[in-house]
This record gives C-alpha cells, structure tokens and sequence, in this order.
C-alpha cells in the first residue's frame, strides 16, 4: 500500500477546509504539512502552537488588537489598491496594484515578522533568530526587532550577503546580528539549516522567526494568517473601488507567504482565478548529474518529498537529494514551497506559472517606466506573466506588488547588462555601457 | 516491541559501544577501512550515516563529512553496496533523513527502502527528523522487515511525547545528552542524568549520545546509569584530520581502531564502577 493510501479521510476532511482555517488544527493540507524536525525542537514546536491557538486564533491578551495597532503605527497599514492606468491600457484590462511595496520596510515581510517578534514577546522569549535569503525578511525581521526592543541574529546565505549588501546594511543598522553561512552554495536553504542548528541549542528562549509559509506546524497557517493582512484589504478595496471582485489576482511565489497572503481571503471566491507565479530561472529542465536546477520553480518542477520541517512539493534529485535552485531573484530562490501552497495546485484551485529571468526583466522595467514603481525582482516575475498572458486573464486584475526594487538595482543592472532587454534604459551614454 | 535480535544481543552483556561514521567519507574504500576498524576497536553496534544534503540536526563536523561523501558520490544504493560488503561483528543501524527514505520508495512510501535496507543487513533505523508523530509508516514497515526503529530523547522530552516515543521505539533509545546538534564537546552535559533519570521506568536500553569523545567521557556516562554510548563527531574528527593531514588510510584505521578500544574501554570502567557500587551497596 502507499503512504498516500494511509491517509485518513479525517486528513482529507481537514484539508478541505475553508480557506482561512485550513490546516489551522493540525498542520496537514492533504498530504503536505507536518511536523518533521529533530526531538529537540518538538517541545518549542508544541509551545508555538499553544501560543499561536491562544494569542492569535483566541486573541488572548488583546494580542491582535495590538498587532493590528502596531501594522498601522508602524507598518503604515492599509496599504492601497492603485488603479495602473498605463497597464490596464496596454492590456486592455483593469489592472489593480495591491501596493505591499508602501508597506514600512518597503515588502510584504514586516506583516509577518512583526507578528512573529510580538508573539515572541507574549511568550516571554529573549532572543530572536531568522534567516535570509533576499534580505527582506531579515531586514523586516531586525526592524520589527528593534521596535519591539528584542536582541536578533540573522542567518544570511555568503552568496546572498553578497548580493544583497544594502539590506544586510539596513539589518545591521537596525541592531541584528548578521552571521554569514558559508556551506553549500550559501543561499536560503544553508541559511535555513544553519538558523534550525541555532534553534536546537537555544530553544528554550529563543523563537525562530521563519520567512514565510514554510516549516513544521504551525508556521505554515501562522504566517498565512499574519500575511492574510493583504488579500483581506485587497477584497475589500476591489469592492469598495469597483463593484466587485476581481477576475484574477496574480502574486509571485518563492516560498509561498507573498502568494498565500494575497490569495488568502479569495479562496473560498471560486469564480476569482489564482496565479502564482514562480522563479523559472534560466529554463526549466534540471541537471540531475550536478544537483541543479536552473530554477526556483518548485510548484512547478518539483516533486513531493520533506525538507525543512514539512512535507511539500521540493526541487530534488531521484535520490531525494536537494537541489541548488537559481533565479534572477535571490527572494524566490529556494528548492521548496509551502505545503498549503503545493495542496492548493493539487486541488486546481491556484494555476502555477512559470516566468524566466529575461521576462522577469522586461516586467521589472515596463512596471518601473510604465507605473513609476521600480518593483523588487520577486514581484517583477508577476509583470513578466502579465504581459505574457494578459489574453488569457478576465477584465479585472489585482496583482501584488510585494515589495519595491531599491535593493534590487545592483543586481537589476548586472543582469541587465548581460542580456537585451527590450525596455531597459540606454545607460551607453552615461557611463561607457551599463 | 524489538524486531531485531543483534540489537537485543549488542546490548545484553555490559554496556554496548555504538560508534557512528559517515558512509563514503571521505570515499567508499577508505570508509570502508575505518568502519571495519571500529568494529575491530570493540564496537557493538555500528551507525553508519547516509548522507543527506541539508542535515538539520548536525552540527558542523558531521556536516563536512556528509558533504565529502555526497561529492564523492554517495547514493542509498551505494550505501546498500558498502553495508553489504562489510565484514564486521557488529549490529548494523542506518542513520539517515526522512526525505531520502521516502524517495528511494517512489511513491509508495518507506517500505522499498526498509526492504532493501533489511536484504543489505541492517538492523536498525535512526531517523533525526522524524518524530514519532509522523512515524507511523515507516513504523509499519521495520516492523514487517524486523527493522527496530530508535527514536532520540532530547533533554526537553517529557510527559506525553515522551510516553508516545517509548511506545514505538525499539532496539535501544538515543539518549541527545544536552540540546543543540552533533559535535564533540570537551565536558558531558549535566543535562543527561536527569535525561537518565526520566527514562528509569522504561525497559529499553538506553544509549547516550552527543558531546561523547574520549574514555572518561564513557566511563561517567555509563557509570552515570546508560546502557551505552554513541559517539559520532569525535570519530569523524579523525577522519577529517586524516583528509587535511592527507594521512593513509590505514593510518587513520589505526587511529579509530585506537580510540574505538579508549572508549569501549572506558565505558566498561564505568559499567565496573556502576556494578561496583551496587554490590558494596
């Protein structure tokens, strides 16, 4: 029999939940989820979870009306939903921009790791850790720590440090610690590993803030419940600016929590269609024999297997290997995705896509000369499907700007540079080529 | 609930030496050497690590060895090979992560790999990421090769989680002697006497492990109550100087061979002392 066959219809039951409670009891979305760490960990897994039922499901202590609170003081909630004139235009649609790039910080991540430094505090915890890959999580991350005056370390990838120099700047500047992880390829997934070692030596007063909608139970629904922020206001601006809801929302997904915030409050909206648009890097086929895939497409490309505390769908080998994913992005750069996520394609409810690094590019200046917003390169791969498959999307389109570009200008450059980007900006003049 | 019987026997007279090394590090022949050298320095029962590419719950010693391995070619197969071709008196048990059990099934779960893992001599399973919450299946399957499964008791293990691990664990319990991941440590952890003292009532053998590198180490840990020691990162350190200090292979055997006998040896001062105390008692 096959382990999928063991499965309880209870499982199943859980799993077929509406969208905002899905997975909130027991970690499972069908097959995918879980609670696959070291013994170690097991007790401080058990503490979250009871904190996460009481303070955030319960509310216990006013935990969200504080939350909520800070997101507006401090994060500059709501964010808006801004109509792209030029946009809907060019593809002869309403485009709606949900605008997370404004959000304090300037990404999506402050939502959820201001949650998380809180919870934290409730719990009584002393330190705080996280890891990295892009930056914006550790930068949302050492901000929310010091505003709640936490100690934080955060765990950076060498190659990302590398990468992203302005936000490790930014983290340093906020207090944190910046400790760079020098094994593997030194991207998010060392990271990741490198921040779990932390956590098993620390556990018993340090809480482990984890980026997005990925990890043991319950970081997958917790995140998405502090993430679900965006598609709760999204929901109600698109009725508020238009009548309705939109056809389509369309969100980039590393990870997953950008993706399951902004889907969040639609999912249980049948006739509103789900894109996530993943990282395909430079192609999508894998080389099996060097343990790379050329991409960060994990929906996609991937297959199921348990990494990092859960069971989801990972870019692996035959062995079970994992593999060093790419994109032009460092944000989408990682060989899993959230269970939820991996759950919702297997249902048909979320399509995933795929854009590669040339048409994450050209998304990333038509949005920067045709809007005035410079996006982050994450959120530059929904504009590269945008353009690619306007025709096949409904007459009214929210798509989310998860976070704005000014960290990405070094690596927009190179990258840039190295290929012809038909709406990029001739730069010969200025400095001799780009 | 014991499956296997070379577990049960490994642990049956005096405390059992249970040394751990990375399978393939830093290749196949030479692992091959050092293993058959432990075995030769006294070992009861063998760990051998399959590697896994992001191996949370080790530290940085046996991380560096999991790397070599992997570079130099390791797969579940080749694994397969090596414990096959072994010529040792000691029990076999597979250390591993779920994610490479799961896969070599292909889609029908754990039980291909306890099929091929039982055909290959292995005794036992130690799996770091996988709680007994989750084990249920690959429960199933030792229990149908006659596979024990050894779960790892942290020092933060009480109350339920702890009754529902000593339920389905078998073999021995892998007693982590202070929080944190693998690597040697220049003192033992206080927290393993109360790990010890919590574990009292149950009627398995229980095995330190974490932090162990030399025979006094052994002797307080055994004379302390365990039934045995593992000991994982101060091994692989001898392997990892005999890479940097481009050693022969049987130079570093004789070393392992030489600190396998230092630690079975001072774990059986310990269990003297132990047996010692109880008779003047």
């Amino acid at each position: 029999m096959s382990e999928t066959d063991t499965r309880t219809t209870e499982e199943t039951e859980t799993a077929r939940r509406p969208g905002r409670e899905r997975g909130r009891d027991d970690g499972k979305f069908g097959r995918y989820g879980g609670q696959y760490v070291p013994e170690a960990l097991m007790p401080a897994i058990e503490e979250l979870t009871d904190a996460y039922e009481r303070y955030v499901l319960n509310n216990e202590d006013g935990f969200m009306e504080e939350f909520r609170e800070r997101l507006a003081d401090f994060g500059g909630r709501p964010t808006p939903l801004q109509r792209a004139d030029r946009l809907s235009e060019r593809y002869d649609t309403e485009v709606y921009l949900k605008r997370e790039d404004l959000l304090h910080g300037g990404a999506h991540k402050l939502n959820n790791a201001l949650g998380q430094v809180l919870l934290a505090k409730y719990m009584g915890k002393e330190r705080i850790i996280a890891e990295t890959g892009a930056g914006q999580h550790g930068t949302a991350t050492a901000m929310a720590a010091a505003h709640l005056d936490m100690p934080c370390t955060i765990y950076m990838g060498e190659r990302d440090i590398n990468r992203q120099r302005p936000n490790v700047f930014r983290m340093k500047l906020n207090g944190s610690e910046v400790k760079p992880v020098t094994t593997g390829r030194g991207t998010l997934k060392e990271a990741i590993s490198e921040t779990m070692r932390d956590w098993a030596e620390t556990v018993e007063d340090t809480h482990y803030v984890i980026g997005s909608i990925v990890g043991p139970h319950p970081f997958p629904v917790m995140v998405r419940d502090f993430q679900a922020v965006i598609s709760e206001e999204a929901r109600e601006q698109a009725i508020e600016k238009t009548g309705g809801l939109p056809t389509d929302v369309v969100a980039c997904a590393g990870g997953g929590s950008n993706t399951m915030g902004t889907f969040a409050h639609f999912v249980d909206d049948e006739d509103v269609a789900l894109h996530a648009v993943e990282a395909g890097g430079s192609t999508l086929e894998v080389d099996e024999e060097a343990g790379v895939a050329p991409n960060s497409a994990s929906l996609f490309a991937g297959e199921e297997g348990v990494l990092h505390g859960a069971r989801t769908k990972l870019l692996q080998d035959s062995d079970g290997q994992i593999m060093e994913s790419h994109s032009v992005s460092s944000g989408l750069d990682y060989a899993g995705v959230g269970p939820e996520l991996a759950y919702l394609v297997d249902e048909e409810r979320v399509d995933p896509v795929a854009v590669d690094d040339d048409a994450a590019l050209e998304g990333f200046h038509r949005l920067s000369n045709t809007e005035g917003i410079i996006p982050a390169l994450e959120t530059a791969h929904a504009f590269g499907y945008l353009e690619a498959h306007h025709e096949d999307l409904g007459e009214r389109v929210v798509v989310n700007v998860s976070g704005r570009g000014d960290k990405d200008l070094d690596a927009a450059i190179e990258e840039t540079d190295q290929r012809d980007v038909a709406n990029a900006p001739d730069m010969s003049m200025f400095t001799g080529g780009m | 609930m014991a499956n296997s019987d070379a577990l049960d026997a490994a642990f049956a007279d005096g405390p059992a030496y249970v040394p751990y090394l990375v399978v393939g590090d830093p290749d196949y022949e030479s692992s091959t050497a050092y293993v058959e050298a432990l075995d030769r320095g006294g070992a009861d029962v063998i760990e051998l690590g399959l590697p896994f590419s992001e191996p949370i719950a080790e530290g940085s010693t046996i991380q560096e060895a999991l790397v070599r391995s992997l570079d130099a070619g390791m797969t579940p197969d080749r694994f397969f090979a090596f414990a096959e071709d072994l010529e040792v008196d000691a029990a076999l048990v597979c250390m591993t992560y779920y994610n490479l059990i799961y896969q070599y099934g292909k889609g029908e779960g754990p039980r291909p790999f306890v099929e091929r893992a039982a055909a290959a001599g292995i005794q036992g399973l130690v799996v770091p990421d996988l709680p007994a919450e989750e084990a249920d299946p690959l429960r199933e399957a030792c229990d149908e090769f006659g596979l024990d499964l050894i779960f790892i008791v942290a020092p933060t293990t009480r109350g339920d989680r702890l009754d529902r691990m000593m339920a389905n664990v078998s073999g021995y319990v892998y007693v982590q002697a202070r929080l944190g991941t693998t690597g040697a440590r220049d003192d033992v952890s206080d927290q393993t006497t109360a790990s010890l003292d919590r574990l009292g009532g149950y009627d398995v053998p229980k095995a330190v492990g974490f932090g162990i590198s030399t025979g006094d180490h052994a002797e307080r840990i055994v004379a302390g109550g365990a039934d045995g020691i593992i000991v994982g990162s101060a091994l692989v350190d001898v392997v990892a100087e005999g890479v940097a200090e481009d050693l022969s292979t049987a130079e570093v055997a004789d070393r392992l061979e030489a600190l396998s006998r230092e630690l079975k040896q001072g774990a059986e001062r310990g269990h003297r002392s132990r047996t010692g105390t109880v008779e003047s008692a």
